[in-house]
C-alpha cells in the first residue's frame, strides 16, 4: 500500500485538474453566486467561432468577449433568461447549446420518440400477422394420417 | 403481406439521398451551414459610439449611419480574409458608389492604422471595438462582415466574409441600386 500511495496520489491530482475554470481570474465577478450564475449560463451558450464548444470551454476571443458581456448583463440587474435573450436576439437561437422547445423545433424535440412508437407499432404489427411459434399444430388429413402410419409400419 | 410495405424503405433511402445531395449542391454554391443568418435584417442599426482611430478622423457613432444607403464592415488588421477583401472596398471608395464605414474590430489601433497606411484607406469613418461591444450588438461571428444599411438606418444585409467582385456584382451592388429607388 505504501508503493502505491504516490500513484493513488498523481492519479487524484489529475481528476483535481480536470474542473478547473476556462474563465481567466480577471474574467470572474467577485460576487460568488453572481459568478455561478454566469457559470452556468456560459455553458449552455455556444460560441460562434467554434460553433461546437460553449462560451465557457473556447478560447475564441469573441467567446471571451461573450463571457464577459453575459457578467455585464448580470451584474446590471439582469435575470438568466434576459441574458439568454439577449444573445438570442444577435445571434439566433444556434447561440443556445440546447435548442429551445417551439413550433420550429417540435420535429426535433417529438421526432426520435415519433420513430420509436412507428418502429413499435410496425414491429407489432409485423409479429401479429406471423402465427406464434409454440401453437399446438392441426389434427393431421386423412393422407398423412395414411403416410404416417406406413413410415410407423415400416421401422417396426 | 402488401408488396407496397416492401417499398417503404427504397422511398425513404432515396428521399434522404435527394435531401443530400441538395445540400450538396447548395453547398459548392456558397450556402454554407456554418453561416449563421443574421438576426437583424430588417432591424434598426444597433445605438452605438465608438472611439476613433487615431489619424482617421472623427468617432464613428450609430448616428453617422443614416440619410443613405452605406455599407458597414468589421476588419481588423489581424484578420488575413480582410487583407484579401481590402483591395475590392478601396475600389469602392474610389468609384464613390456608396460610402463605407469602418469598426476595427478588436485590434490595437496602432497596429490598425499601420496596417491602413500599408493597405490603403477605404473608410468614411472608423470606430475602435476593442471588446466586441459593438461586433456582439451586430451579431458579428468573424471578420469580415459587412451589412448593407439603408437610408433609414435600417440593416438589410449581411456579407459574411470577403466581399468579392462576385458578390459585388451579384448581390451587393443590386441591392444598394434598389435600397436607393
Amino acid at each position: 500500500m505504501t508503493r502505491f500511495s504516490p500513484v493513488l496520489a498523481l492519479m487524484l491530482l489529475t481528476l483535481a485538474g480536470a474542473p478547473a475554470l476556462a474563465v481567466n481570474p480577471n474574467e470572474q465577478l467577485a460576487n460568488p453566486a453572481q459568478e455561478s450564475r454566469a457559470l452556468a449560463l456560459s455553458r449552455g451558450l455556444r460560441c460562434v467561432v467554434c460553433q461546437n464548444q460553449s462560451i465557457d470551454e473556447s478560447n475564441a476571443d469573441l467567446a471571451r468577449d461573450m463571457r464577459l458581456v453575459v457578467r455585464q448583463r448580470i451584474t446590471a440587474g439582469d435575470s438568466d433568461d434576459q441574458v439568454v435573450k439577449f444573445l438570442v436576439d444577435r445571434y439566433g437561437d444556434f447561440v443556445t447549446l440546447k435548442p429551445p422547445l417551439k413550433v420550429t423545433t417540435y420535429a426535433l424535440w417529438f421526432g426520435p420518440a415519433l420513430f420509436l412508437l412507428g418502429a413499435l407499432g410496425a414491429g407489432r404489427a409485423f409479429y401479429r400477422r406471423r402465427p406464434a411459434k409454440g401453437a399446438a399444430p392441426g389434427p393431421l388429413t386423412a393422407e398423412e394420417q395414411r403416410r404416417l402410419d406406413g413410415l410407423l409400419k415400416d421401422s417396426s | 403481406m402488401n408488396r407496397a410495405v416492401f417499398l417503404i424503405p427504397l422511398v425513404v433511402f432515396f428521399t434522404l439521398a435527394a435531401f443530400f445531395a441538395e445540400r450538396l449542391v447548395a453547398l459548392r454554391h456558397g450556402d454554407a451551414p456554418n453561416l449563421l443568418p443574421s438576426m437583424l435584417i430588417n432591424k434598426p442599426v444597433p445605438a452605438f459610439a465608438l472611439s476613433p482611430m487615431p489619424g482617421h478622423g472623427g468617432s464613428l457613432s450609430s448616428a453617422d449611419i443614416k440619410g443613405q444607403v452605406t455599407l458597414v464592415n468589421f476588419f481588423g488588421s489581424w484578420c488575413v480574409a480582410c487583407a484579401a477583401e481590402h483591395p475590392f472596398l478601396v475600389g469602392i471608395k474610389k468609384s464613390g458608389i456608396v460610402p463605407i464605414f469602418g469598426v476595427d474590430w478588436r485590434d490595437d489601433p496602432v497596429k490598425g492604422a499601420e496596417w491602413l497606411s500599408r493597405h490603403g484607406d477605404p473608410y468614411t469613418k472608423i470606430g475602435l471595438d476593442p471588446d466586441s461591444k459593438v461586433a456582439i450588438d451586430f451579431g458579428v461571428t468573424g471578420a469580415p462582415e459587412t451589412f448593407v444599411i439603408d437610408a433609414a438606418g435600417v440593416i438589410r444585409y449581411k456579407q459574411t466574409g470577403p466581399i468579392t467582385a462576385e458578390v459585388w456584382e451579384s448581390t451587393l451592388l443590386p441591392l444598394i441600386k434598389e435600397l436607393r429607388k
